[in-house]
Parts: C-alpha cells; sequence; structure tokens
C-alpha cells in the first residue's frame, strides 16, 4: 500500500513536469511577468542607489507574490477543463497526497525558476552579496507556501467565471504574512539583526501550510466538482 | 482484515435508496432507487436533460444526492471511501485524457493512479484492441473525437477487478466496430459478475445475466 501510495505521489509529480515540459510557454511566462515587474521599479523609480537598495526585498517579494499568484490559475484548470480532475478526485489514492503532488510539480516549475533568478534581479538593485544569500533562502522557503495556500484558493474558485480576480482577493491576504517575513528577513539580514527569527517563522509557516493546505485543498475540490 | 468471525462479507450489491437531485431550481428525479447485484446491467436513458449525467456522478460519488443515498455491499459509499473508489471504475462524459501526453502515457497514468501497475506493453495492447495500433505515441491532441474516446475507454481493459464500471455515454463518438468492441468488453465484465450501469441513447446489444432499464424524465 505504502509503495503505490508513494507511487501514486511520484507519478503525478512527473506527469505534470511532463506536461509543464511540452508547454514550456507557461512556464516561461510566469518567470518573464517576474523579471518585468522587478526591471520596472528601477525605470519608475529613479535611479538612486540607496533608494533601491532599501525597497529591493519589498519589491522582489511582491513581484514573486504576483507571478505566484498568476500561476496559481493553471494548478487546477487544465485538469478541471478535460475531465482528469474527476479522475483524481475518484482515485483511491488520499486526495491530499495528490493535491501534494500537484503542488510540488507546480512549485518545481513555477516556483523555483523565481528563487534562482531572484539574486541576478538582486544586483540590479545594488544588494550585497550576504542580503542576496537571505533574498534566496526566503524565496525557497516562502515560495511552497505560496503555492500551498494558493492551492486552496484555486480550489475553490474553479470553474468560476472571473474565478482569476477572485482567487487574488481570496488569497492575496493569507500571503500578506509571508511577505512580511519574507521580506523582512531580507532586511533584517542587512541591518545586523541577523534573518534567522524570520526565516524560522517563514518556516513554521510552510510547515503549517504542509500540514493544513492539502487538506482544506481536497475539501475545497470535492466541493468544487458538485 | 477482521472480516472473519463476523459472517461472510455481503457480496458486492449497488443500492440506490430514494436518490432526489436538484440542480440550479430544478428538480431533475426524485424516489430512483434499485439494486444491483453482480453480473447486472443497469441501462439509464432518456432525454436529454433528465439527469443521466448527474445520477451517474451520484453513483460515484462525485455529487451528493438532494436525499437519499448509495450503499456498495450495505455501507454507504460516503463512509467506505477509497474503498468503494477502488472498486469503481467512472468514465465521465469528458474523455480525462491529457492532449500534451501521447494515448499510452494517458493509459499508463491513469492506471498507476488507480492503483494498478501497468506496463508499457499492456497499456500498448490494450489501445490495439480498440483499434489505436500506431496512434499510441502521438499527442493526443492529434487525434478524432471518436479516437479520443477509445483512448479513455483502453481503461477498462484494466479494470477488470473493479466490481463496479459507471460509463456515461460510452458509445459517443465511436464507430460501430469500436462500438462492438467496448460492448464486447462490458459483456465480459458482466459474466465475469461485475455490475456495470451506463447510459446511452443508442440500442445496446450487449448479453447480460441480468438487464434493467432505468428511464428518466417522463
Amino acid at each position: 500500500m505504502n509503495g503505490s501510495i508513494g507511487g501514486a505521489f511520484a507519478c503525478v509529480v512527473q506527469r505534470d513536469l511532463l506536461l509543464a515540459l511540452r508547454r514550456r510557454a507557461d512556464a516561461l511566462n510566469t518567470l518573464a511577468f517576474f523579471i518585468i515587474v522587478v526591471s520596472l521599479f528601477p525605470l519608475g523609480v529613479g535611479a538612486e542607489p540607496a533608494l533601491l537598495r532599501a525597497i529591493a526585498p519589498g519589491v522582489v517579494w511582491v513581484a514573486a507574490l504576483l507571478a505566484s499568484m498568476l500561476a496559481l490559475q493553471r494548478l487546477f484548470a487544465g485538469d478541471h477543463a478535460d475531465g482528469t480532475l474527476e479522475q483524481i478526485v475518484l482515485a483511491p489514492q488520499p486526495l491530499g497526497l495528490i493535491v501534494g503532488a500537484k503542488v510540488a510539480a507546480h512549485w518545481l516549475v513555477s516556483g523555483l525558476p523565481l528563487v534562482i533568478v531572484a539574486p541576478l534581479l538582486g544586483l540590479q538593485f545594488g544588494l550585497p552579496a550576504e542580503s542576496l544569500g537571505v533574498l534566496m533562502l526566503s524565496l525557497a522557503i516562502g515560495t511552497p507556501t505560496l503555492g500551498l495556500i494558493g492551492a486552496i484558493g484555486a480550489a475553490l474558485t474553479l470553474g468560476l467565471r472571473g474565478g482569476g480576480v477572485l482567487v487574488s482577493l481570496l488569497v492575496l491576504p493569507l500571503y500578506i504574512p509571508v511577505l512580511i517575513f519574507g521580506a523582512g528577513a531580507v532586511e533584517a539580514g542587512a541591518s545586523g539583526v541577523g534573518a534567522g527569527a524570520h526565516l524560522s517563522l517563514l518556516g513554521a509557516f510552510l510547515v503549517a501550510a504542509l500540514f493544513f493546505a492539502p487538506w482544506a485543498t481536497s475539501i475545497a475540490l470535492r466541493i468544487s466538482l458538485e | 482484515m477482521h472480516q472473519i468471525g463476523l459472517g461472510a462479507r455481503l457480496a458486492p450489491r449497488l443500492e440506490a435508496i430514494g436518490l432526489e437531485c436538484v440542480r440550479g431550481e430544478r428538480r431533475l428525479f426524485r424516489d430512483v432507487a434499485f439494486t444491483l447485484e453482480p453480473g447486472t446491467l443497469l441501462r439509464v436513458h432518456g432525454p436529454n436533460g433528465s439527469g443521466k449525467t448527474s445520477l451517474l456522478r451520484i453513483l460515484a460519488g462525485v455529487l451528493a444526492p438532494a436525499a437519499g443515498e448509495v450503499r456498495w455491499s450495505g455501507e454507504r459509499i460516503g463512509a467506505l471511501g477509497d474503498e468503494y473508489r477502488s472498486e469503481l471504475a467512472y468514465l465521465g462524459h469528458q474523455n480525462a485524457i491529457k492532449d500534451d501526453l501521447s494515448a499510452v502515457e494517458n493509459l499508463l497514468v491513469s492506471e498507476r493512479l488507480a492503483g494498478a501497475d501497468v506496463s508499457a506493453a499492456r497499456a500498448r495492447e490494450a489501445l490495439a484492441r480498440l483499434g489505436l495500433k500506431g496512434f499510441e505515441a502521438l499527442p493526443t491532441r492529434v487525434l478524432s473525437q471518436g479516437q479520443k474516446r477509445r483512448a479513455s475507454l483502453a481503461r477498462l481493459a484494466f479494470r477488470a477487478a473493479c466490481g463496479l464500471w459507471v460509463l456515461d455515454e460510452p458509445f459517443v463518438a465511436l464507430d460501430a466496430a469500436a462500438v462492438n468492441e467496448v460492448q464486447a468488453i462490458i459483456g465480459d465484465q458482466l459474466a465475469a459478475g461485475g455490475i456495470v450501469v451506463l447510459t446511452t441513447h443508442q440500442d445496446v446489444a450487449i448479453t447480460a445475466p441480468t438487464r434493467h432499464d432505468l428511464r428518466l424524465g417522463s
């Protein structure tokens, strides 16, 4: 039984990665959006190095948050449209586990690239090397949390007209703590207080989201399918 | 498990008790009740919008009935959960195949999700039986509607162990040869003691130990 449960998890991750590979444009869109939004700020705010350095963590974090929200609509919409979601819900596997697999694959495709390019964007803002490390780490812990929380919203708004706007209204307020401690970690690191406390809290959010989000998402999916 | 001593477990049996379905403001049907024993084919028919798909989704446990309940071997399907789902093969009116994956890939994924370990060779065999030889490796995006339906129906080849098949319009978009082949597959399942519930507008020539017709929306 354990083998089959692990197998189902791996199978869904593998399937979603394969699908993403065959539709590369979707993942690239998210990444391009992230890069462009972050790059717009120096153009709009002006090239004052001290100011840019001060706003950099917040800008990168807000852009990452918007980018991951943009990607959310793809999480279940495709499976819903072609009927695969019904089969997933009817599979004799714990639905929370399959949801977890889908979110994991989703993060690998749309979250991990953000984490990887973030240091480059940080350089654009003149962030020092140690801040870049903290920025990357905070995104690496924070973006999976965003994906997990977002999955609940994506599942609830499945099949609704104008679901995209609704999902932002549902999910953005829940993203606030992650944003505060994510951007805060970089600032705290730069100001010499140490990023440890912020990163620990981000980690705690991730653990809590890992525990609750798949369960809540499963319930939301079953409701949406009715 | 701990069934020994509690008496033999009841034979697989699907019971619908006083089912009522309301969609939007409209009541589609009420007091739908039946009991299906192993080897029974239930054909649900009726005009468009009479609630055939809704009834099948209620039987599958995707949709909650407004009133009544569905029991499998005497227990509510909601209480059985995964135990019921592992007995169930459900084919919706959507094909549930991913356009960007090939027919073989689709089949392998859906069977692994259903808990079966199917080799690529056996998947190709099942697809060939439904006339998809030579089309297995193409992305299903390029297949015709009927071929997609066949790719979806190929799942049934691996669901012989499921006690209950719930098929929503299995013959839609299929040509005569494929209809015969699918009817033969369903006939085999019935002969082996499976329970099959299907909706169709066509006449079906399936030999079943027991046959029931249910007409919705009169």
